[in-house]
């Protein structure tokens, strides 16, 4: 019995494997659906919401739902772009993210989104939180200006044990993520690289490597996020 | 009846200013003050970031001539990675800074003097001023105008080219560069179509000097007298006197052209220079320690180095400077709109050491960055188009600043602008019942010659334009003219 489902995306007809999550089973298709927070190889929580789709007339995170046979997503309509274009605003509004001095910019996803969502002035008010910079570690940076509250970090960057070096802290609105104090003080040269490079915006740097990438050869300089223009 | 007479904005200058004039009864100018009226505080929010984030911060603080504060900064940033100071990098970091810092001398020396200062030349200072700017520059001296804009674009593109984009790059990092220029980026640059290649550029400046020579032999009176005054100069030289715009050592002369700062290091300027602070503006008065408030201020920019060194290291470059310096018998030259020739000097130097360095290997080397122990506390300074500029940063244990220090180009010209202002009113506006608009363009013409950049001066909040009012003696306002 063949494993692979039928559904639509805006009408077109895909195939993907049963169980598959409609953002992998997209983009199978060659299909991009934009995602900020969900990482290959890492268990999908749909924090972010940038991926969301609707379904049967509701929104849902394509990160999260499997695609199932017959089913029709609707991904590029008018309504749903602008909702994503609205997420991608209230990020930046409800941090300090200051592109012209980030050394992320280039490399940034969330900046990268904010182009490909034409996102000119965000519609809602700046919050410009007081946050705090943790510089304790000797090889990386937490900016929390920056950060979207992805979990990427969480998620992956781990030591030998497997415990994990950032964690969130508080509740609700103070809601932060923050580096274990010991553990961050003994992370590894690998360690470090691979959390700047994870981090979807410039909340995780490197320390003493800043800007070292020339204007024009980062990664969307000349190739916008997404799959459509590759 | 006594008056005070305001200009706000002063325009075709950069940033946020004003002048009030003040006359007694007699007619007499009683004072008069050039106010910065912006305010901006990057030295206060500069701390807590990491300290490789300055020269890609700080230099927002201005769009004209940001390749200034991206070197200081980083010139500040190579002593605390251990890179050295001024002289340690590799030679591809080096000559791909000075390139950079070349490429923007050529481009805001070339703003200045045929978008902002030519209208007042070539139309007269007292002439029509809805003709009297760039659109009428444009329009009755076409040629004159696309030499303006395609030298500003040369320089721009050699700014993007090792800087990563014209305005606000990130190519210098601590310890280097993060670039090599490409063969592609080089001969681009040597061999492009005309007119946008090295060979045109030396001589569109040979050009622009020679106008400017032309107008100075018709007008010599005009340009001697006008806001003509002794006073101190200050700049970076190299060690061994000549004119160097990236690095060397600070050198002062007074106006007889005795040393008075001996070539000193520059991460010693704190022994050196003070600065004042006066209730009015948001614009400080440096001066040299030694000599006190009084008489310590002195004057930055093309007038003050080519008073300062001994001699350029580039031959076109250095036969203008001899007909120059003739013209003083070899002294300091104190005529404030000389300012223009000597700019125009520099703008000929600044074409053959980019024609130089393009033809030099070593910009295309993959040494880029060169680090070693690493201290607490560096100084960068430079000489930008508008004179010297001064970057000090601190650092703490974890790499963020704690401290950061700025002395820009216009704030050491503060006292000189004011004075320029001051003679200028007297000249021209004693004993006049009216106050013409005219008269108030004089004015500005004086501030206009530093070439200033009120924004940079203040670190700074805000718009720039100059208004004129007049007030009576009991400071109600009777006029008032906006430029």
């Amino acid at each position: 019995m063949s494993n692979l489902v039928k559904f639509k995306i805006d009408g077109t007809e895909c195939m993907a494997e049963k169980g598959s999550y409609i953002v992998d089973a997209a983009l199978e298709n060659g299909i991009y659906i934009p995602t900020l927070c969900n990482m290959p190889g890492v268990k999908p929580k749909g924090a972010c919401r940038v991926c969301s789709v609707r379904i049967n007339g509701r929104l849902m995170t394509s990160c999260t739902t499997p695609v199932s046979d017959g089913m029709e997503i609707e991904s590029n309509s008018a309504d749903i772009l602008d909702l994503r274009k609205a997420i991608i605003e209230l990020m930046f509004v409800s941090g300090n993210h200051f592109c012209p001095s980030c050394e992320k910019s280039g490399n940034c996803e969330l900046q990268a989104l904010g182009y490909r969502y034409k996102m000119m002035v965000p519609r809602f008010l700046y919050d410009f939180p007081v946050r705090k910079v943790d510089a304790s570690s000797p090889k990386i940076i937490k900016d929390q200006n920056r950060c979207i509250q992805c979990k990427r970090c969480i998620k992956t960057i781990k030591d030998e044990q497997g415990r994990s070096l950032f964690a969130f802290h508080k509740r609700g609105h103070d809601l932060e993520v923050i580096l274990d104090q010991d553990l961050g003080k003994k992370i590894t040269e690998e360690l470090a690289d691979l959390a700047m490079k994870n981090c979807p915006v410039g909340s995780i740097i490197k320390k003493e490597k800043g800007f070292e990438q020339a204007i024009g050869r980062r990664m969307y300089d000349h190739q916008p996020i997404g799959i459509e223009d590759k | 009846m006594s008056k005070k007479i305001t200009i706000e904005p002063v325009t075709r200058v950069e940033g946020h200013g004003k002048v009030t004039i003040h006359i007694d009864n007699q007619g007499n100018i009683t004072q008069s003050r050039l106010h910065i009226v912006e305010f901006r505080g990057f030295e206060r929010f500069v701390q807590g970031r990491p300290y490789w984030e300055a020269p890609v911060l700080v230099q927002r603080l201005c769009g004209i001539c940001p390749v200034s504060h991206h070197l200081a900064a980083a010139k500040a940033l190579d002593v605390i990675v251990g890179a050295g100071t001024g002289e340690g990098l590799t030679p591809t970091g080096e000559k791909m800074r000075r390139l950079m810092h070349y490429g923007q001398f050529f481009q805001s020396h070339a703003l200045h003097f045929f978008h902002l200062s030519s209208p007042d030349l070539l139309f007269g200072i007292d002439s029509d001023p809805a003709t009297r700017n760039i659109i009428g520059v444009a329009l009755t001296y076409p040629e004159l105008a696309v030499q303006g804009v395609m030298m500003r674009k040369f320089g721009q593109e050699i700014i993007r080219a090792t800087a990563g984009k014209k305005i606000h790059g990130t190519g210098a990092i601590p310890g280097g560069i993060n670039k090599n220029l490409s063969i592609e980026e080089r001969d681009e640059f040597l061999l492009g179509a005309d007119p946008l290649n090295a060979d045109k550029m030396v001589d569109w400046a040979e050009g622009a000097l020679d106008f400017f020579k032309n107008y100075y032999a018709s007008n010599k009176s005009f340009v001697d007298g006008f806001a003509s005054f002794p006073s101190n100069h200050l700049s970076l030289v190299r060690k061994d006197g000549a004119l160097d715009l990236y690095h060397g050592v600070l050198r002062a002369v007074d106006t007889e052209g005795n040393k008075i700062l001996h070539d000193v290091d520059y991460q010693e300027y704190v022994n050196y220079i003070e600065e004042e602070v006066r209730t009015w503006s948001y614009m400080k008065f440096p001066y040299l320690k030694d000599i006190g408030k009084e008489n310590g201020w002195y004057r930055v920019g093309p007038l003050a180095r080519l008073n300062t060194v001994d001699f350029i290291p580039t031959p076109l470059a250095q036969r203008e400077f001899e007909i120059y310096k003739a013209l003083t018998n070899g002294k300091p030259n104190n005529h404030c709109l000389h300012t223009h020739y000597a700019r125009l000097i520099e703008t000929l130097h600044a074409a053959e050491m980019i024609r130089e360095l393009l033809n030099d290997p070593d910009l295309l080397g993959n040494e880029l960055v060169t680090k070693g122990i690493k201290h607490k506390e560096g100084v960068g300074v430079i000489e930008a188009p508008r004179g010297t500029l001064f970057h000090h940063y601190r650092i703490n244990d974890n790499d963020q600043i704690e401290m950061a220090n700025l002395i820009v180009s216009t704030t050491h010209n503060n006292e000189p602008m004011n004075r320029s202002v001051n003679y200028v009113a007297k000249a021209v506006m004693t004993g006049k019942e009216v106050i013409t608009e005219g008269m108030m363009n004089a004015v500005e013409v004086a501030i206009r010659a530093y070439d200033p950049c009120l924004s940079c001066a203040t670190h700074a909040l805000g718009k720039m334009p100059l208004e004129i009012t007049l007030v009576n003696e009991f400071d109600e306002i009777i006029d008032r003219k906006r430029s």
